[in-house]
């Protein structure tokens, strides 16, 4: 079924990175199988911030291999090369785990030719591109992949993160959820829902050059998004499209540098939850995820069929 | 596939292998005769006073812990229970087959009191999915909003949230009363089958989709009609009983009640009031 959360504090920056990790920490058993971040932080905004994975962390039901980690090693090289080819210096540069990396770097030209060149390279992909937007995700519950990416740490405006049960697609990091919103920088998703035209809408995507990277049909949405934003579409407006474009039962979170929103299928079979007052908007699949922050007693409440909603920090 | 067309009417549906079941037996006797009064008691329930009350903290507690507490409680005579810090958990206060007082200081999660038969029961604040589901008497009392699937399949009772309500309210409604003071989302009242529901705000698209029988009224926009569901005359009986209904409520003070719409279902299905006994139906 998985579990969503998303907050967004309005005029000023806490610690999101422990604040959505409690919150969807109490959506554990919504979806124990992996679980993912997309945080605002307070970057400076000078440089990219890249975050790739060079292997996969594989579980029940992958499509992936495991692979010795001095593959990731040797991709990792060619990452480095193809990023100089590019003309985009690193700044920074972290190593995450044995196959994911934190990059911070330099580039002005467009992301869809850049994305397309590090992702030639055998079995790396993006995992996001922003200048506030740090995106994780990997196996396990909130806590232990908070802990593992240190997430607890960061300080930002606003966020979203995704708990999720593998249904249609294996327990991998491909899989994950939040999705980035290729090719523009800081834009990502997290979906909680089953869509039922997914094939349609990812044939006639892909022959207008968008990518995806997975079998998940939850990255549907972030492509969907992409390809109306790319055309002149403004989140709000993309997102009302995708009421129409796309058929199932859903309802998903988009995040962009400045900006949260979610959108409800026109049927409200998924759930959600939502407070809102003038200086946090914070909401979730179920009211546990938003009393893991807020205990005291407040006023929240479903959103109804077919809402969109988008709130600016 | 029988020959329905030669078949007797009272024997189609056993000839389509539906309803073959006979609800005559022990089960109507026990919970439907009136004149054996002892019978509107359950097994194992409590004589409780009402004047005897106490608080319950759950805020460490897991629903199985707080709903065994408040059976314990009971048990011990306690007939008015507050509970304290419930912060949103789920499947708190099911099951309770009693006369109580149950009050929640604070907001429940997903399906807050189920399945519950006599408590009278006041939420201040909000609920989440399912709320009172299968409920078969008593009241409940919601001060703010509640989520989707308000009320799904109750067969009795008063089910009212003074807020707002979330998509598929009285699913699959088999009696009772669901009142509503906000606002109602899509597919309200979606497969009712018996019973009402008074909306008196705006009601989403698709309602009353696909509904056997009971009442819907609706004081404000309706977003489209359902399959089957239909607009009715108001009448005397109609206004009575909303005037009624609405103070005990204590909620809709001088709201004109005459002015709502009345939705029905619009078609009268094949036997569908044949399949219950008449008792039965006298109970719900």
């Amino acid at each position: 079924m998985c579990g969503i959360a998303g907050l967004i504090h309005r005029g000023k920056t806490s610690n999101v990175g422990e604040e959505l990790q409690n919150m969807l920490q109490a959506l554990k058993h919504r979806g124990p199988d992996s679980t993912g971040y997309a945080l605002y932080a307070n970057n400076d905004g000078q440089n990219f911030i890249l975050r790739f994975k060079v292997g996969e962390n594989v579980g029940e039901g992958s499509t992936s291999v495991n692979e010795d980690e001095s593959v990731y090693d040797e991709r990792k090289k060619i990452v480095d090369k193809k990023l100089a080819d590019l003309g985009a210096p690193i700044i920074k540069e972290e190593k995450l785990t044995p196959y994911s990396y934190r990059y911070e770097i330099q580039y002005g030209k467009d992301l869809m030719w850049f994305s397309k060149a590090i992702e030639s390279i055998e079995n790396v992909e993006i995992l996001s591109i922003g200048k506030s937007l740090e995106l994780i995700k990997d196996l396990g519950d909130a806590t232990a992949v908070s802990e593992r990416y240190e997430l607890n740490k960061i300080q930002g405006t606003h966020g979203i993160g995704h708990a999720r049960m593998a249904t249609e697609s294996g327990v991998d990091i491909k899989s994950a959820h939040p999705f980035w919103g290729y090719p523009f920088a800081d834009v990502s998703v997290v979906h909680n829902g089953q869509l039922t035209n997914y094939w349609n809408n990812r044939r006639a995507l892909e022959n207008k050059g968008m990518r995806f990277m997975s079998e998940c049909d939850s990255e549907l949405i972030a492509v969907f998004l992409a390809e109306k934003m790319r055309n002149g579409a403004t989140l709000e407006e993309g997102m009302r499209e995708s009421l129409k474009g796309l058929d199932g039962v859903f309802t998903y979170f988009v995040a962009t540098k400045d900006s949260l929103g979610m959108a409800k299928d026109t049927m409200a079979a998924k759930p959600l939850v939502l407070y809102e007052s003038d200086d946090l908007v914070a909401m979730g699949s179920e009211e546990i995820a938003i009393r893991s922050i807020l205990p005291q007693e407040i006023d929240t409440y479903d959103p109804f069929d077919g809402e969109v909603k988008v709130w600016q920090t | 596939m029988a020959n329905l067309k030669t078949s007797e009417k009272k024997t189609k549906a056993q000839s389509m292998g539906m309803h073959t079941e006979t609800l005559t037996g022990k089960t109507q006797q026990k919970f439907f005769n009136p004149d054996e009064a002892e019978n509107f008691y359950y097994w194992g329930t409590y004589d409780v006073d009402f004047n005897k009350r106490t608080d319950l903290d759950v805020q460490n507690m897991d629903c199985k812990e707080a709903n065994k507490k408040i059976d314990e409680l009971m048990s011990e005579g306690y007939g008015t229970i507050v509970i304290k810090n419930p912060q949103g958990k789920h499947s708190l206060g099911v099951g309770v087959l009693n006369k109580l007082n149950l009050i929640f200081e604070g907001s429940l999660g997903y399906f807050g009191v189920g399945s519950i038969d006599g408590p009278m029961v006041r939420v201040n604040g909000r609920v989440g999915w399912s709320c009172a589901e299968n409920m078969m008497a008593g009241k409940v009392v919601i001060e703010k909003n509640a989520g989707s699937c308000f009320g799904a399949a109750i067969r009795g009772g008063d089910l009212i949230c003074k807020g707002s309500v979330g998509a598929r309210t009285g699913i699959d409604q088999k009696g009772g009363s669901i009142i509503v003071g906000g606002d109602a989302g899509a597919f309200t009242g979606f497969m009712m089958q018996r019973g009402r529901i008074v909306i008196l705000g705006d009601v989403g698209i698709n309602l009353g989709d696909s509904m056997y029988d009971g009442t819907i009224y609706v004081g404000g926009k309706i977003g489209s009609f359902g399959s089957d569901a239909v607009e009715a005359p108001m009448t005397k009986n109609d206004i009575d009983w909303l005037n009624r209904k609405l103070k005990v409520a204590e909620i809709g003070e001088n709201f004109d009640v005459s002015k709502m719409t009345k939705v029905v279902a619009g078609k009268k299905l094949w036997n569908y009031d044949a399949l219950e006994p008449t008792e039965k139906k006298g109970a719900i």
